[in-house]
């Protein structure tokens, strides 16, 4: 900020304080406790200010931005392949799922198809993304309630599924790994039978998790009959994935409305709801999606049919115009790209739709009237990733 | 002009089958709405668009949630159709000088609109997606505002997470959202000048540091060099 006259410093100091009391203008007696940005419950640098009166919540406002970087404008210069690399670092524990949906809107838009082998690779890296983002957030639901031991558990068994990525794409975080038309590499050698066996390690950490988590006296009564959502409210903010099944909506696009190009008909699995809706449901519902990813990827590892895995694409990718949403079951939610193409190199308009921003917004109107403890709880059971809300 | 399918030329001799599930969501919709259609769009088998008028803005959302069954809402934004005034703002100089860009033409007048599905006449256009999960239907609603009156009726009272999706769209695009409760900024801070999200908003690091461009594109392997043609 350059202020150029003394009268826009005043302004802009004016604002800077305007800026520091956001939502005080909601006159209450209590107190008003300022969760984050650097808070160590708090998922990154999400910021709520909740109105207290006595113990209970009067009213809670987030505050986003502080990790605002702009994705969709800088998608708007770069080129259809490098927007990968961009997409890469929205929900983070989960990468290689950011890069689907964006792929397959532009291969929609190229009408290219990727081949069945590339397919395959595709759906079992995009469930090994969510075996790996849900088995943290499991782990972390137990440090937000106090239980100290789960988090160790989720980190060390997580580990196995990153190797197995990182073996595959080079990258445990940032894969970068999905093209247009298909993918940058091929598997290496012996890596099915090892993910297979990671996938064992997985279905063993459920079991250990399920006793020692779930079936804590603690852990329950933390998290029954806490924050619940009705099924309605849900739907019209937006909820997706977990968030909402856990509210008894049977929706999953995987199954309900796979996009062309993942290959999730070809395998046995289930898809779990709860009829609660309040924080225990969400991750015991979480829970079962990771035990349900192991069985997909051990099925399509199973099945995975040879042949190449890259369609013919030209060298320099010019994206026919059109537009084009494509939305994928993502570990947080649904998340889906609006991509609108001029025929150029670069697309002319990118809107990302994340999960993670639609599931949040509910916590104005959840957290009201709840007790301040179970503001932890809350936000830990929505789980959520900061770069999923900022983008 | 209440339900009539505007089909591009190009997409008309590639797609001759009717869609006739999104036909009868668009004539359920027209029954409602009437006039407020400006424009449709169905891509047989894939997705529909809808291009309302502002003053059906409203009453597009209330139809779709209450009289449709579309409950669930995915998201809000809006377009910039104006074309950025840098260009491209990625071409570098090797590039240019490898594939020189074709002669435009020199006339001073600003380039005409191009508008995506369902067409459009101004530069701003506000878009939002509703789903109808429980039969798996989508649809695609834009509408047109004037420049000279960035505004439009919110969507809160129908569908109350558009609330955070208005807020951003507001600050990044200029928008005024009528009725919004809580109409301040979501992610910028509030003494942030100008609106990010529109195309004349330069991207200052791409001013200050040139892109080194298309050259630098890595050749994939096993690939010959006639593919590499930029066309």
């Amino acid at each position: 900020m350059t202020a150029t006259s003394e009268s826009e410093q005043l302004r802009y100091i004016d604002q800077q304080a305007a800026d520091a009391r956001v939502n005080v203008e909601i006159e209450t007696e209590g107190m008003t406790l300022n969760l984050g940005p650097q808070h160590p419950a708090t998922h990154g640098t999400l910021r709520i200010i909740a109105k207290l009166d006595g113990e209970q919540v009067v009213a809670a406002e987030p505050v986003m931005g502080y990790m605002h970087r702009g994705y969709e404008k800088l998608a708007e210069v770069r080129t259809f392949p490098q927007v990968t690399t961009l997409i890469n670092r929205i929900d983070w524990t989960g990468s290689f799922a950011n890069e689907t949906p964006f792929i397959l809107a532009a291969e929609k838009l190229m009408e290219v198809e990727a081949p069945p082998r590339a397919q395959y690779i595709r759906t079992i890296l995009h469930e090994m993304s969510r075996i790996a983002n849900v088995m943290l957030g499991i782990g972390d639901m137990g440090v937000q309630v106090g239980a100290v031991t789960p988090v160790f558990f989720a980190f060390r068994d997580r580990e196995y599924v990153l190797n197995q990525i990182e073996a595959v794409t080079g990258g445990r975080f940032h894969p970068n790994f999905d093209r247009i038309g298909g993918l940058k590499d091929d598997l290496p050698a012996g890596w099915i039978q090892n993910t297979k066996n990671a996938m064992e390690k997985v279905e063993d950490f459920c079991d250990q998790i399920e006793t020692l988590m779930y079936g804590n006296e603690l852990f329950q009564a933390r998290t029954r009959g806490i924050g619940i959502i009705p099924k309605d409210i849900g739907l019209a903010y937006g909820l997706s994935g977990v968030n909402i099944r856990a509210s008894g909506v049977d929706w999953d696009v995987r199954r309900d409305a796979m996009p062309h190009g993942l290959v999730y008909d070809q395998v046995d699995w289930k898809v779990y709801t709860h009829p609660d809706g309040d924080c225990y449901s969400r991750m015991w519902v979480r829970l079962q999606e990771v035990r349900e990813g192991a069985k997909i990827v051990t099925q399509l590892l199973n099945q995975i049919p040879s042949g190449p895995i890259m369609a013919k694409v030209p060298r320099i990718i010019k994206v026919p115009a059109g537009e084009a949403f494509v939305e994928t079951e993502n570990p947080l939610g649904v998340m889906g790209y609006y991509v609108i193409s001029k025929g150029d190199l670069n697309p002319y308009r990118v809107k990302i739709r994340s999960a993670s921003f639609n599931n949040v917004s509910i916590t104005p109107w959840l957290l009201k009237g709840v007790y301040v403890p179970d503001i932890i709880a809350i936000l830990g059971s929505l789980y959520f990733i900061l770069g999923d809300i900022d983008r | 002009m209440s339900d009539e399918t505007a089909v591009e030329e190009t997409e008309a001799d590639v797609v001759a089958e009717v869609d006739e599930a999104r036909e009868a969501l668009v004539a359920t919709l027209a029954e409602d709405l009437g006039d407020g259609i400006v424009e449709t769009f169905i891509k047989p088998g894939d997705d529909v668009w809808v291009r309302v008028t502002r003053e059906a803005w409203a009453e597009t959302a209330n139809t779709l949630r209450f009289g449709m069954g579309f409950g669930y809402f995915n998201f809000l934004s809006a377009i910039d159709w104006q074309p950025s005034p840098y260009g491209r703002d990625m071409d570098s100089q090797v590039d240019l000088t490898l594939n020189p860009p074709e002669a435009e033409e020199a006339d001073d007048e600003p380039a005409t609109l191009e508008t995506g599905y369902a067409g459009g006449d101004t530069r701003f256009q506000v878009f939002a997606r509703v789903n109808d999960i429980t039969s798996e239907r989508a649809i695609t609603v834009k509408c047109d505002i004037p420049d000279d009156d960035l505004s439009i009726p919110t969507w809160i009272p129908v569908y109350p997470g558009a609330n955070w999706h208005e807020r951003e769209a507001a600050e990044m695009f200029g928008l005024t959202f009528i009725g919004h409760p809580n109409p301040r900024k979501l992610y910028l801070p509030g003494s942030f000048e100008g609106f990010p999200m529109r195309k004349d908003f330069a991207l200052l690091a791409r001013r200050i540091k040139p892109w080194p461009g298309i050259v630098d594109v890595e050749q994939m392997p096993g690939e010959d060099d006639e593919d590499g043609d930029a066309s």
